[in-house]
This record gives structure tokens, sequence and C-alpha cells, in this order.
């Protein structure tokens, strides 16, 4: 399977990874290859097989609703990027 | 042309558990920013979430009040999309098993009709936090506060046919989750949001037109108009030969307008896949009938109950049994003051009306339901003239004083209704307009004569110092004039 | 005393013979020297490692010692560490440092064991080599002596090469397709990925969620066991960990194997596999046979379909696994973004490395509309065609055995060109995370002057059989006190 310029640009907004003009073509050959590995699946007879998510088939526990976690803005914000009056600060969205 | 207008809607209903989805952060409204944000609400590397039983149980509630099957063994995946309010870079929510699956309300018309909307699903998911947009040197403040906070989305199918039947849709479902003590109901503070999507389509076609999706509507007031600007909108453009855009419209309530969300519509792949930090979880028989155990009065068995008990036409009942608060207050007014019916009317007119106006919900109201049952037992008696009884209504809302007979004592609002008092007035005032009297008297058609009658209330009350009770008045001059 | 046992160091501690102040700066100083030609570390943290040997001993002289405590070991770079950077081997994190530990972390904290720091590790556990690390490429101290410069394997080959190279006894470490026992073969050590559940994930950075499991990493078996007893159990903070009763993993390593069942599977003794490399297995298998146990072929007729499906859900996970590193409330953010859009594209360009990229790129295509079903629905299917082989196996034996990696050890730089040739490293390791079952790879012989790793798995929650088969081999082999030079 081949993976097209367009599906890389597309894939790359979505994952929100900037990638440069002259590295398409090398994520062209290198994705492709990989795809292609992957593709050796389609051999596989899935028919009536449930799809697996989890290797144990266990089910998921409930916490009760009890208040168990304090105040820890000043140690989280002491490792952020940018903060102001205790929010984080992010640039402005640009329509 | 004429025109079908379909509409469908989608609530966000916030939790009022303790603690959030999937972390032991409190969901206290109102804190310090990013105060109750902790590891896991942060998305910090490692975290990983654990889900709260109570939003789980909540939401079992919320899927046996509306009729709905639960599913026994729900999963949650992940929703992928990028921006600040969402720090994972996903939004936990579930797709393809969402623990209520179909239902159905029963809604009330204004007609006295009653119309069946289905619940196409709810789901659990997480809230985003917020983003504050005042200037922080051109930056956006991300306060995290309301990340994670359990939420239900409830999708209608879309069956209703006008802002009305929508509007009250909206109500029910607000009075169920209020009566099911699962949300507060606020809609000012978010706590209820509600998206409408609204199409067009030729009247009696079969094919869907294109539908719009309008959010921001944090009153009843606001879907209304909104819903109303919409079609307007959508019609217009119909009409003109335009096509519809599939889009998101954001509406201003306060200037009866929308916008389009996003200029360029982003093509939106939000990659949803089972998400693998989380395990199916799985509702037994003992859990649902716990929590259908625990079903507290629902609003159409409390209009029933409101119409056996005191006597309400369907109308009244269903409105106020809507909402939980309001029915709770109504309640409290009614076994005060005795008369249901204007007990009734006081919680639907004046105290409603003043809400309204001052935009606050039955929970902030400055009285209560004891308090206006006492009003009511005061114009019930004839103490009170009902001007007289608008002026007590509102010292008690403005906390002027909070005992209505004190409160009546000290404006001097009792009723003069001593009949030889009043008689001794009606001769005094009569005596002093023989005029009238006498064109009052040669008149033969009762209408007139009836009109007539106006012409003495006025002399009478200025003579009692507006404290003469009308009806008597009105007893005694006809009697008098010889009627 | 570099070449003793955390069994050994813990006898010496309790006996009194050395104090852990002692012991510690004793390998404080072999690590600062001996590191700089391994590059097994990503940061060594002295002051507190001497601090806790202190508070070590007067838990000693109090009475109130585990068998860790005061004993040198360290965590991969994965698990956060309260105070101490925690960089994940990448840019994206080489500023971070949590304010919480990881279940991990903390349970040896209180075990009282002594943390020297952090290993290197491929960036976000993704690769088979330790070269895609932001803090450079791990070497092996195997073939340095000849002026190799081989690769210690990935992703957790930090931890490897430090525990083969003598400067710490035992480390943590992770396993997604094959990450603690490729780079344990190629090192000539002793690893352990234990059952998917059996140790918490909470603080562990996560790379694919539903295959990543903490494990881990030392000379002997019995070193391994000590090291499981302290990292397994239920954690509430992780709603994947199995609430199961943990046994004593020390108390069953010397049973006898007599009777063992032993399966062959036929797909991994082909293909890849060189001769040698086939030889030194198949003679350590024979050791088995010597210790009692019995032989015989099975056969896992997907196995060739585990690549593909790992090369799915890896790096479908991954990619929203990933999404929360954007620059907004932690580690790397951009010079100066000019808006939002711009600050995440950028950060996550800078940010992450090449391999990492390329595996986020894959997954958001993989589960993008359209590729959904074909990709990542098909992949889950395959995955339960591969875990109900492995189910089928366990009918008939006790533990298969297999070689853990195709070839020894390569030299640095030799697959990096080619993202698939690498993954081809984790042909033997891959299907067993998919599974979910716990394996090990055992030191059992050289090729070319280079370690073998034999990998013994098992079903569900059978570390406790796996460490005694171990332990046994290691009873009458030494491949696992062999010293690089």
């Amino acid at each position: 399977m081949t993976i097209s310029r367009e599906d890389i640009e597309k894939v790359a907004v979505l994952a929100r990874i900037r990638v440069e003009e002259e590295q398409v073509s090398a994520l062209e050959k290198d994705l492709g290859n990989i795809l292609d590995l992957v593709d050796q699946l389609g051999a596989a007879d899935t028919e009536s097989v449930e799809p697996m998510a989890h290797p144990l088939n266990a089910v998921q526990r409930l916490r009760p609703d009890e208040v168990t976690e304090t105040n820890q803005r000043e140690a989280f914000q002491a490792i952020a990027p940018a903060t102001e009056n205790g929010l984080y600060l992010v640039p402005r969205v640009i329509e | 042309m004429q025109w079908d207008i379909v509409i469908g809607l989608e609530i966000h209903v916030q939790l009022a558990t303790r603690t959030k989805i999937f972390s032991g952060s409190s969901t206290a409204y109102g804190a310090e920013p990013n105060t109750q944000a902790n590891a896991v609400d942060l998305a910090m590397p490692g975290t990983l979430p654990v889900p709260n039983e109570q939003a789980f149980r909540y939401a079992v509630m919320f899927g046996l009040a509306v009729n709905a099957e639960i599913e026994r063994r729900s999963v949650f995946e992940r929703k992928n999309y990028f921006y600040p309010d969402l720090p994972k870079g996903y939004q936990t929510t579930q797709l393809e098993r969402p623990i209520v699956g179909p239902g159905y309300v029963d809604i009330d018309l204004a007609n006295g009709e009653t119309k069946r909307v289905r619940i196409h699903h709810a789901h659990l998911e997480e809230d985003a936090g917020k983003s504050l947009h005042e200037d922080f040197h051109g930056m956006t403040g991300i306060d995290l506060n309301r990340a994670g906070t359990p939420l239900i989305e409830v999708v209608t199918e879309p069956d209703m046919n006008n802002a009305d039947e929508a509007v009250a849709c909206a109500r029910k479902l607000h009075g169920i989750v209020t009566s099911l003590g699962i949300c507060d109901g606020d809609m000012s503070q978010g706590s209820m949001r509600f998206d409408v999507n609204i199409s067009l389509k030729p009247k009696g076609s079969d094919v869907l037109g294109t539908r719009t999706e309008t959010k921001n509507l944090n009153s009843f007031r606001f879907m209304e108009q909104a819903i109303a600007h919409e079609v307007e909108r959508q019609m217009d453009i119909l009409e003109d030969g335009g096509t519809i855009i599939q889009e998101t419209r954001l509406y201003n309530g306060d200037r009866n307008e929308s916008r389009s969300m996003r200029t360029k519509e982003e093509a939106n792949d939000y990659r949803y896949f089972p998400c693998p930090d989380l395990l199916p979880v799985v509702i037994d028989d003992a859990f649902i009938d716990e929590a259908r155990n625990s079903l507290p009065e629902l609003p159409d068995a409390r209009k029933a109950r409101f119409m056996e008990q005191y006597g309400l036409n369907d109308y009244d009942a269903s409105l106020l049994a809507s909402d939980s608060k309001l029915a709770t207050f109504f309640e409290a007014a009614a076994e005060r003051g005795k008369d249901a019916k204007l007990a009734s009317n006081w919680v639907q007119g004046e105290f409603s009306a003043r809400l309204n106006a001052e935009e606050k919900s039955v929970a902030d109201s400055p009285i209560t339901g004891a308090q206006l049952g006492d009003l009511v037992v005061r114009i019930a008696d004839n103490t009170i003239s009902s001007a007289g009884a608008k002026k007590v209504f509102e010292a008690l809302w403005t906390g002027e004083n909070d005992n209505v007979d004190a409160i009546i004592d000290a404006k001097g609002l009792k009723q003069v209704s001593d009949t030889g008092e009043l008689e001794k007035m009606v001769d005094e005032v009569l005596a002093s307009m023989p005029d009238q009297v006498a064109q009052y008297q040669q008149e033969s058609d009762p209408k007139k004569q009836k009109k007539m009658l106006g012409g003495f209330m006025g002399p009478l009350m200025k003579a009692s110092k507006g404290q003469g009770n009308p009806k008597l008045f009105n007893e005694i001059l006809v009697k008098k004039l010889g009627g | 005393m570099h070449n003793k046992s955390v069994a050994e160091l813990s006898r010496e501690l309790e006996s009194g013979k050395i104090s852990s102040v002692e012991l510690i700066r004793d390998y404080l100083g072999r690590l600062k020297t001996e590191d700089e030609q391994l590059n097994s570390f990503i940061t060594i943290t002295e002051e507190q490692a001497l601090a806790d040997a202190h508070a070590a001993d007067e838990q000693r002289a109090a009475g109130k010692a585990t068998p860790w405590t005061g004993v040198p070991f360290a965590h991969k770079d994965i698990f956060c560490t309260n105070g101490v950077a925690t960089t994940c081997g990448s840019k994206m994190l080489a500023n971070f440092v949590p304010p919480y530990d990881a279940t991990v972390t903390a349970n040896f904290r209180k075990a009282g064991a002594v943390c020297l720091g952090k290993t290197n590790m491929d960036e976000f556990a993704m690769g088979s080599s330790t070269e895609s690390s932001y803090f450079g490429a791990t070497t092996n101290p195997w073939g340095l002596s000849r002026g190799e410069k081989r690769v210690p394997g990935g992703s957790s080959g930090g931890s490897a090469a430090a525990v083969a190279a003598r400067l710490v006894p035992a480390a943590t470490a992770t396993d997604t397709g094959g990450s603690i026992r490729q780079p344990a073969a190629l090192c000539g050590v002793t690893g352990l990925k234990p059952t998917y559940g059996r140790v918490s994930r909470y603080g562990m950075v996560a790379f694919a969620s539903s295959l990543d499991q903490g494990g881990t990493m030392a000379r002997t078996a019995e070193d391994n066991a000590l090291m499981l007893n302290v990292m397994a159990g239920f954690d509430p903070k992780d709603s994947t960990s199995i609430d199961r009763e943990v046994p004593d993993y020390t108390a069953t390593l010397d049973e006898p194997l007599k009777g063992l069942r032993i399966g062959l599977p036929k797909e991994y003794f082909t293909g890849s596999l060189s001769a040698a490399m086939e030889e030194q297995v198949r003679s350590a298998i024979r050791e088995y046979e010597k210790l009692g146990a019995t032989v015989k072929e099975v056969s896992l007729p997907h196995a060739n379909l585990a690549i593909a499906a790992y090369y799915v859900i890896a790096p479908a996970e991954a990619s929203a696994n990933l999404s929360r590193f954007d620059g907004a409330r932690y580690g790397y953010r951009c010079e100066d973004p000019k808006d939002l859009l711009d600050m995440y594209t950028r950060t996550r360009a800078e940010g992450f490395g090449d391999e990492v990229k390329r595996r986020i790129l894959v997954g958001t295509y993989a589960l993008s509309a359209g590729y959904f079903d074909a990709y990542y629905l098909k992949a889950q299917k395959v995955r339960r065609l591969i875990q109900q082989d492995f189910i089928n196996a366990f009918k008939e034996v006790d533990v298969l055995m297999s070689p853990t990696t195709p070839s020894p050890a390569f030299v640095q730089g030799e697959k990096t060109s080619d993202p698939v040739t690498m993954y081809l490293e984790d042909v033997f390791t891959i299907a067993i995370n998919l599974a979910g079952i716990p394996a090990m790879s055992v030191p059992a012989g050289f090729v070319d002057g280079l370690p073998v790793g034999l990998q013994i798995i098992g079903d569900y929650f059978s570390e406790a059989r796996l460490l005694n088969a171990a332990h046994q081999f290691q009873q009458v082999t030494d491949w696992h006190q062999r010293e690089p030079q």
C-alpha cells in the first residue's frame, strides 16, 4: 500500500506535527514500507473473529465518589511553560 | 413554499457527583483556577483514569427515568482532537456502546396534547476545561478545574417540529434530571447545555434537509428565540434558492443573532477507538435494581399527583411538576396557603415572572414557598386585596420584611370588611352623588348598569383609604341602588 | 563487589559487613567513570542516592529492613520519579521533573531500595537499539573491548547495558513489543516481562497502553524474582492492573523441573534465525532435558502476523497517548509560537524525534476515516487469533522456548536507515505482548563473542514458573555470570 503526499499532509495536520516540504518524500517511503508490512494483515481470515481490545478478559472496577485529591497547583505550575494568575497560558487561536 | 421544521436536541448534563469522572478531584463550582486539576486531569505523563461509580449510577437513573434500555457492557472510546481545554488531546467518551440506549419522554404541549420524543441514546463522557480569552498579553488562559467533570450527553431523535415542542422537551429533560438530583440544572453556569439541530424540508417531504447545530443556549427563552431565528435564516436561504451548509452556529442571545463557529469548516476526523486504559463497564441487575429503588418521584408521576391531590388542571400540573424545585416550592405554598389553585396562580404568575425578570432560578429565590403560602392565606381570607398582595410580595422579595402579617400591618394593607362600616361609607358616597344614582336607576340595560357601578368605586376606595374590600362594596352598592 | 547480585548484597548488608552508604558510594564512583563509554544513564542522582543510603542504614539499624533496604538499582527513565527528571529519552520531556511518583517508583522507595539514577532508552520506548534517545545512543558493553560499538537493544537498552556492565545489579524496564527481552538478550542479562496487568502502569509514561508492561532486569533469575516481589500487585490507580494475589516469587525458585513440558514453536525456529544462534538455543534446551523436562514441537499458526498487527495497534494507541505532549502544560514548547496551531505543530515537530513522529503518523493514518476497519479493527481481530494460538499451545505444554532475537547485537547505525528492518528485531517477542502473557530472556550462550538469549514464554500469571525455570537453568550454566571486558 502506498501512501500519498496528500495523505501524509492530512495526517500531519490531524496529528499536529509540522512536516516540512523536504521531509515528505522520506516519509512517503518510510510510511509506505511500514504500511506494506502491515498489509500482511489482509491475508488473515478473520471472519467471525471478535476484535480484541485488551489482553485480559477483565471488567472495569469503579471508584467510590470520594474526593482524594488536594490542590497542588503550585507544584504543577512550577513545571509549566507559561502561567499567570493560576491559569495556563497558550497562544491565541487564530481562525 | 410551505416548510416542515425538524428539530433534534443534544443535551450535555453535568452530573452532580462530588468528584470527576476519572479522578478524585473535587467538582465544586467556583474554585480558584486550576486548584481542582490534579495529575490525571492535567494529563500528566503516565497518569491513568479510574471511573467514578456514582457517574454510572446517575447515568443509569437517567436511563430508567426515560424508559431506556441500560447497556450491560458499555465501553469508553477516545475522541481525538487538539484543543487547549482538552489536556489529553482526546476526550474519553462513549460511541459504540453508550450506557443508556434508546428511550423516550412524553412532553405536554400548550394545546393540551401529549407528544412522544424518542431518545436516541445517552452516553457518559468528560467535560473540557475553560478557555479565558481576556487579554493575557495576547494569550489565552486555561482553567482545567472543569476538565473531567462527568457529563451525560443526551441525544434525541429529530422528533420535534417547532420551538414550543423543543422547549417543552428541554424543560421536560431539565425536570427529570433535577428531580433525579443528578444535575443542579443551572443553565447559566453551564450545568445543562442544550444544542439544537434544525433542518427544514418541503411540507410533507420524507427527505430530511441539511441540518445546522446551534450552540450556546443558556436559557429556555434563548432556545426559543434561537430556533425562531435559525428557522427564519434557513427559510430565507432556501427560498432564495440557496443551500444550507452543515455547520455549527453560535447563538448570541443578547443580540438575537448567530454566526458560524468556524470560518473554514475543518475536516473533522476524530479517529474514535476504544480507550485501552479502561475496561468494559459491566452493569448487573443488582446495580440497576439499586438505581431503580433510589429513583425519586419523577415529573410525570408528580403531575398526576398534583391533579389528584390539589385539583389542578392538566396544564398547570404539568408546568409545576416539570421542575423539581418549582414543584417543591409550589407544594410548600399550597400546603401553607390551603388554596392550591391560588398558590398555583401565584407561583406561575408573579413568582415566575419575577424570577425570569431577574434571571434567577428557584434556588436563588429570596422568598420561600411557605412565605408565599402565608400570602395566599391572606388573599383567600380577604384580609388583603390583590393590589395589596402585590405590595406584600414586593416587600417579601426585597427582604424588607419576612413576615406577611407584619408587612400587612406595617403598610396598612388590611381590607375593611366590616359590613356596617362599609354600608355607612356607601350611604355617604351615594348621598353625595345624586345625579349618578338617578342615572343608574333609570338605566334598563343591566350591562350598562354594571359599568356604571365602576363610577362609584373610585370615591368609595378613596373614602376607605384604599382599604375597603372591593367585593363587599360591590355587593352593598347593588343592594342599595335597588338592583 | 560489582559482580554481586541483589540477593548477595542484601545478605552482606544484613550481616553488617558493609553499610549501604559505603556500598552506594562505591557504586556511584564506578558509575560516574564507567558510564562515559556506555551512556547508559540519562540522570545520575548522586545526592539523593546518598541520602537514601543513610536512611536505609538507619532503617536497618532500627530492625525495619526489607531485602531491598540499601541495595542499589536504577529506573528506566520512563518511570516518573518525584523531583527527578523523567525524560523518556525525549527532547519533549528533557526538562520534565514530575511532582509525583509512578507506583513502581513508590514501591521501590517503600522497600528502601536506593535508586542511582535513570537509565537511557529509545525515545518514548519506540525502538530496539536505544539509538533514538535524545540523550545519545547507549553502547553495548559487549564488543567494546574489540573496539566495536554495538547496540544494547532497546528500548530498555540503558537498563540492560548498565546491568551487564555491573553499574547496577538490577534495573527496572518496560516491554511493549520486546523492550525488556531483546536488550536483555543482546546484553547477556536476565529480564522478565510480566503478564499484562501484573505491574501497575501508573506513572509509567505510556507508549501503547494495551501492550505496555513494566518489568525487571538483573543478572540472575533470583534477582528478577526479588524485583518482581516489589513491583507486582494491584494498583487502584491503574484500571487495567489485576487484583490477584502476588506470590513470593523467590519461594518456588528451587522447585525441580522434572516433568516440565516445553514446547518449541516451529515458527520461531525458521526464517531469519542464523544456524549459530539456533545451535545455542537448542543446546540450552538440551540442558533443560537434562534437568528432566520434556520437549515437543508446537505451532503458533498466526505468529507471522504478529508484527503486522503490532504495527497497527501500537502506533494507533501511541498516536493518542502522545497527544498530551502539546506544549501547553509541561515539557517542551517551541520558541515564540505565533498562534495556537503554530505552537502545537512546531512543538511536536521539534520535540519528537523521527521514529516517534513516524509512529504517530502511521497510527493517525490507521485510525482515520476510511482506514479504521481495514487496519485497526482487522489488527484487533488478528490479535485475538494470536492470543488463541498461545491458549491452544498452553493446553499441551507448560512453557514455550525460543530464541529471543534472530541475531546477536548489531553495530550502531546498521538499522537506523530503514525502520522496518529495525522492527524485525522483535519478530520473536512481539506476539507475547499482543497476547499479554509473561516471558523472560535468559542468557544462553554466545555467538561471535556476543550474548544470545533464550526466551521462555508462559501462560497468564505464570511468572513464578518462568523464574523457577530460569533459576534452575542458571544453577547448571554460567552464561549469566559472564562479564564483558
